[in-house]
């Protein structure tokens, strides 16, 4: 075996001779790297978000939340002008009596409102809750205390204001014991919350928003002070819309029984609501499932992208090589006649391919390093285009929203043994078809 | 008398498919150590297909021959390979220099074949230098061949040749591209060469070359015809 260093640089040196030719005969196994290596990325991706969403979300928990129809419905929902949506208690009791996996069943409704204190304002969502909220968003008490199921009962004017909206409202004063104005009625503050940290929000609200400026109050308190119609009056324009809950969470008793529960509240669902487009059913478990349907969507496309690219690329460097040694015919004549061996030659262009297939991906590997950049890019199209097509939120393209795609560190000397292995299978032939060339009609060659 | 190479009774045959063409029909020639032969005779006697025997580079169909003792009619073709690299040195009418390298990595090139691959040396390194100074090419070590006249070229050729300080120096029509003067400067070197105690098998179809040979040997159609000083001249 020749000096391998050596070889190696005498391959490097043949294939600078022709920069442009090597380039382009390089591009299939580049296009082919990149594909593998995005693709268990992207699988990587899929499945590290929907673990976290689940872990967010809460693996034993399914969440219902109303959603508030499109405009044009408006007219048909029978309200005249007044939007009706979502969520009915109908449906927590059905819910809660009809459905035995079911452990725990939390209702809450949510409501955009000024509050004030003295000359202070803030926009806050009002949160109507349980005493089990705090446990199930994992929210701990700065001071004071939370909601009681006597405030409920008694239907008190009390409050909890996040810590957002204590700071907002009372700045170095202490809320506690103190009141805020809500829709021109006062709410005696009970207790403030800690910051909830970003990560901790365990079966929390999917609305995705700022929780920092929440001012909690018992449900039943919002229902008689608040009703369960909004109505905002903006100048010039008057919209009014009813629902009476906006999430329900449900625990179910264990993880085993999530997706069958599920299933079953789908149904139960249904007696209530003609259609479902004023609700949508969240279950974290099953965001896994769609993980690994995204996994084996982009498994297929990419593996076939990079299947074929790898063969399209090994068969173009075949057919480079094969004419490269017909162009060389000569010079490996020449080299017989100064003793070299039938080996020799089929290592040496064998190294050439090699080469040639390995610098191919290395700069695939190069590029699949760029895949989250490269996939952020595709996603900003996607949804160009998906904003342009209408409303598309479905679970799909939101997991792809939000999807972060990750190098995987082994798929890096997998892909580069790859392509190395392609220059291998590829190259072979060529090679020892310039092995077999008889050195004498080798060096009379034209 | 110890021989550089013997052939005996050597035939090489061309099988077409319709005709069964007879390059070699028999040729016995003695080269005995520091010989200087040049071969001669009309277009297709057969002369190169003696000559590429001779080098290794082929068999022949029937007949023995040997190179330094080594009888190479059967020997494997990785063998043939390592006679080529240390004990011949070939010349070519059309220099056959590697057109990307360089003067100093073509006259390398034998050495990447040598038994056991032992990495080139500093040694090797001064040793290339000192062969291309000999060839009077000790300016022009990074040029390359199209950068070089034809004579220039076949200098390099011949530094090439002698790297691995081979016994035989196999030349075929190794002036056939040259005018005179180049022709004169390379029959000189090669007189030189056989001067230190080389054997050289010389293919020409000029006398004036020939006549440098200490002898000739003419073929025609496959078989010698001749051997001596000129005899087509002696007569005239
Ligand atoms: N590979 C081959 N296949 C068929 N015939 C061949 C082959 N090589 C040589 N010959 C034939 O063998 C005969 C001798 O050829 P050779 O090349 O030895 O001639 P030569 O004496 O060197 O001629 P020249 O002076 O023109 O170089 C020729 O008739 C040629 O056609
Ligand atoms: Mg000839």
């Amino acid at each position: 075996m020749p000096n391998l260093l050596r070889t190696i640089q005498l391959a490097m040196k043949s294939l600078l001779l022709h920069k442009l030719r090597s380039g382009l005969t390089m591009l299939g196994i580049v296009f082919g790297v990149f594909s593998v290596i995005a693709m268990l990325a992207i699988g990587r991706g899929a499945s590290e978000q929907a673990q976290a969403q689940v872990l967010k979300l809460g693996a034993t928990n399914i969440i219902i939340r109303s959603d508030k129809p499109p405009k044009e419905s408006a007219v048909n929902s029978g309200g005249g002008s007044v939007l009706r949506y979502g969520l009915l208690r109908k449906d927590f009791d059905l819910l809660e009596k009809t459905v035995p996996t079911i452990s725990q069943a939390i209702p809450i409704r949510e409501m955009n409102k000024a509050a004030r204190h003295r000359d202070r304002e803030v926009t806050a969502r009002i949160v109507g809750g349980t005493a089990d909220y705090t446990a199930i968003n994992d929210l701990h008490m700065a001071q004071g205390r939370f909601l009681s199921d006597e405030d409920r009962r008694q239907k008190k004017n009390v409050c909890v204001l996040a810590s957002g909206t204590a700071d907002e409202l009372f700045q170095y004063e202490n809320p506690v014991g103190q009141s805020v104005k809500i829709a021109d009625r006062y709410y005696a503050i009970v207790g403030v919350t800690m910051p909830r940290q970003a990560s901790a929000a365990i079966g929390g609200s999917m609305s995705g928003q700022n929780y920092d400026l929440d001012i909690y109050i018992p449900l039943e308190t919002m229902r008689v002070r608040m009703g369960d119609l909004n109505i905002d009056q903006s100048p010039g324009s008057f919209s009014a819309e009813y629902w009476e809950l906006s999430q329900i969470t449900l625990r179910v008793t264990s993880q085993d029984l999530v997706l069958q529960t599920a299933n079953v509240i789908r149904e139960t669902m249904k007696q209530n609501h003609k259609n479902d487009g004023d609700y949508s059913i969240v279950v974290p478990l099953e965001l896994l499932k769609q993980a690994e349907q995204i996994r084996v969507i982009f498994n297929v496309v990419l593996g076939s992208i990079a299947a074929i690219s790898l063969l399209v690329g090994g068969i173009g460097i075949m057919n480079i090589m094969l004419a490269t040694v017909t162009e060389r015919t000569r010079e490996i004549g020449i080299r017989r006649a100064l003793g070299a061996k039938r080996h020799d030659i089929t290592v040496q262009f064998l190294t050439e391919t090699i080469v040639l297939a390995g610098t191919g991906g290395l700069i695939g590997i190069g590029l699949g390093l760029a895949t989250p950049w490269a996939f952020a890019l595709i996603r900003a199209i996607v949804q160009r285009l998906n904003v342009a097509g209408g409303q598309s939120a479905s679970e799909f393209s939101q997991m792809f929203a939000e999807m972060n795609p990750t190098p995987v560190p082994a798929s890096l000397p997998l892909a580069f043994f790859i392509s190395v292995g392609i220059g291998v299978i590829f190259g072979m032939y060529p090679a020892l078809a310039a092995a077999r060339l008889d050195p004498i009609e080798a060096l009379r060659h034209e | 008398m110890e021989l550089a190479a013997q052939v005996t009774d050597l035939q090489k045959h061309y099988d077409l498919g319709s005709v069964v063409v007879k390059a070699l029909r028999g040729v016995s020639i003695d080269f005995p150590k520091g010989d200087f032969v040049a071969i001669m005779g009309s277009s297709g006697s057969g002369k190169s297909t003696l000559l590429n025997l001779l080098g290794a580079l082929d068999r022949p169909t029937f007949g023995e021959y040997t190179i330094g003792g080594i009888p190479v009619s059967t020997i494997s073709d990785d063998d043939l390979s390592a006679i080529r690299n240390e004990m011949i040195g070939f010349i070519f009418q059309s220099y056959n220099l590697i057109p990307q390298y360089t003067v100093v990595e073509n006259i390398e090139v034998p050495l990447h074949y040598r038994k056991g691959y032992p990495p080139i040396s500093a040694a090797d390194k001064q040793h290339i230098e000192h062969l291309a100074e000999m060839v009077g090419l000790g300016d022009r070590l990074d040029h390359r061949p199209y950068q070089l006249s034809g004579g220039q070229q076949q200098r390099v050729a011949i530094a090439r040749a002698l790297v691995n300080d081979p016994q035989i120096i196999l030349a075929d029509e190794p002036t056939g591209n040259l005018d005179s003067t180049t022709e004169a400067e390379i029959m000189e070197m090669l007189c030189r060469l056989n001067a230190e105690g080389r054997t050289i098998i010389m293919v020409t179809h000029e006398n004036s070359v020939a006549s440098l040979a200490k002898r000739q040997i003419f073929m025609k159609d496959g078989v010698v015809a001749g051997e001596g000083l000129f005899p087509g001249k002696a007569h005239a």
